[in-house]
């Protein structure tokens, strides 16, 4: 018979089947790279194919690190009629919206523009990648919804396309990547975020992309597992930068949601910025809260990959401390690392906790409390 | 236990494997080579489908430098998290005291000893003349 994990609730503690979920990571996938060309100018199809799409790293392509699986993905996520995990939206219906009962599904699509070299090319495919969601994906299931791609190491760029889906109900975020040219506390990013408040949009930083500087502190490591432990790492040093650089004090409505890099780290980094803001507050005198204050008002966290600790209680002394209003779950589908909703968080909870934790935090911070959703969120897409 | 019949031999050939539901169980078969194994179809970290895992290898290192490769094929890696499970007894590798799929003991069978029974083959005919694969649950 099957050993259960030590800690693994009874079923009866489980996620029921009953309650709606959201999901806020699922990665949607071109067919092909010349998926976008109905929303890319000609010049740039031409650019593709002459010039390829280069990120902001060391490499020609591919990333610095393998996967471990085949596109970073679950290897039983390959649709039927062919295409890479995640290209399809009927299979990902039917392998995850529906079984899941996801009510709210949050596309980040990754790779599609964001971190290129080529600036202005990376602007014109975040445009086209916006235009690709609302037409294959948005339009055609109600339960999804879209995320700003932005080219980042633009202010500017990255505003005028925010501001050009401003009260546009398909988009209920801005998407930025982890990795980049500076911390993404820097003013050079500021106009995304000074746009993303008036927008009404959350800033979500997706851990992963292409900086240009090495994926650790440290330097370059040598192993996959080390890059996908460092995503807490980098976004240990994003959300510092954040808070110290002042652009919660600078923004005052501007809400954040670090997505994939779990967070467990969280509360020790507010402990360690406390202590020092104590001692050093007078080098940014702009701060006239505690930092973990900060934290507490405009940061949210995507679940997965949810730490699995040993023993798993101390994962509830985490939360508590973040907050159970805090968290918003995520899978991360279709990629390898894709969190069951049935079996990511192995505790015993209470109604109210698990109903925040599963659909309510992240109704709430993507605006979406209306009465009657998803239904009149259906009715608003048709 | 009860032995059922779930395929004749020559449709599970070697390197191939199946998913099969024997008494309302999701079973993974595997042909490594001519010997067959069993597998329940969920992965006891997250319930990930076993039957589209990756066959590889067991990687050892007795001392860090050096690396010893053996059980060529005989490691299943789940397809989500890559969890690796030994395939002839489902025992996690890096968790073997607390973790393991469940195993179901697979045989194959002549079909005139089948027809003589005590087999359950309400599922598929069985002749004389084939070799069937046998599952235990």
């Amino acid at each position: 018979m099957n050993v259960q994990l030590q800690g693994t609730p009874t079923l009866e503690t489980r996620l029921t089947g009953k309650l709606g979920i959201a999901d806020g990571d699922i990665h949607p996938a071109r067919k092909s790279s010349t998926d976008f060309h109905p929303w890319l100018a000609k010049r740039w199809h031409d650019h593709a194919a002459l010039f390829g799409t280069p990120g902001r790293q060391g490499w020609q392509v591919g990333p610095a690190y393998p996967k471990s699986q085949p596109n970073a993905s679950r290897r039983d996520a390959y649709p039927p009629e062919g295409g890479r995990q995640g290209s399809s939206l009927s299979f990902m219906q039917a392998q995850h919206l529906d079984p899941n009962n996801v009510e709210l599904g949050i596309l980040n699509p990754l790779g599609v523009g964001q971190g290129m070299q080529n600036i202005e090319f990376s602007a014109a495919m975040c445009h086209a990648a916006n235009e690709w969601q609302i037409a294959e994906w948005l339009s055609k299931d109600a339960r999804l919804r879209g995320s700003v791609m932005v080219a980042y190491e633009d202010g500017p760029l990255a505003a005028a396309e925010i501001r050009a889906r401003t009260g546009d109900p398909n988009f209920v975020q801005v998407l930025l990547l982890s990795r980049t040219a500076e911390p993404l506390g820097s003013r050079r990013y500021w106009p995304i975020y000074e746009a993303a408040a008036e927008a009404g949009l959350p800033v979500a930083v997706h851990a992963f992309g292409y900086g240009g500087a090495p994926i650790t502190s440290a330097g370059w490591p040598s192993y996959y597992i080390e890059e996908m432990t460092g995503h807490a790492q980098c976004c240990q040093a994003v959300l510092t930068s954040m808070v110290v650089e002042g652009i919660f004090a600078r923004f005052p409505s501007l809400k954040v949601i670090l997505v994939e890099a779990g967070f467990a780290w969280v509360p020790p980094l507010a402990w360690r910025l406390d202590k020092h803001w104590k001692r050093l507050r007078a080098e940014t005198p702009y701060l006239t809260r505690l930092p973990s204050e900060y934290i507490r008002d405009h940061v949210w966290f995507t679940t997965q990959p949810m730490e699995e600790p040993d023993p798993r209680e101390h994962l509830r002394d985490t939360i508590d401390w973040i907050g159970w209003d805090r968290l918003i779950f995520a899978t991360d589908y279709p990629h390898w690392d894709f969190d069951d909703p049935a079996h990511a968080l192995p505790l015993a909870i209470d109604d109210e906790q698990r109903r925040k934790f599963f659909i309510g935090n992240a109704r709430t911070v993507y605006g979406l409390n209306a009465p009657g959703w998803p239904a009149a969120a259906r009715q608003a897409n048709t | 236990m009860t032995k059922h019949v779930v395929a004749p031999v020559a449709e599970i050939p070697p390197g191939t494997r199946r998913l099969l539901t024997v008494k309302g169980r999701p079973i993974a078969v595997f042909n490594l080579g001519g010997e067959f194994f069993g597998l329940l179809n969920r992965c006891p970290h997250q319930g990930g489908p076993m039957c589209e895992g990756h066959l590889t290898g067991l990687v050892q290192s007795r001392t860090p430098g050096q690396y010893d490769r053996s059980r060529d094929g005989e490691i299943l890696r789940c397809p989500w998290h890559g969890w690796e499970f030994d395939i002839r007894t489902g025992q996690s590798y890096v968790d073997p005291e607390r973790t393991r799929i469940r195993a179901y003991p697979v045989s194959v069978a002549e079909g005139a000893a089948l027809v003589a029974g005590p087999y359950v083959a309400e599922t598929i005919p069985v002749s004389v003349e084939q070799d069937y694969v046998v599952v235990e649950v």
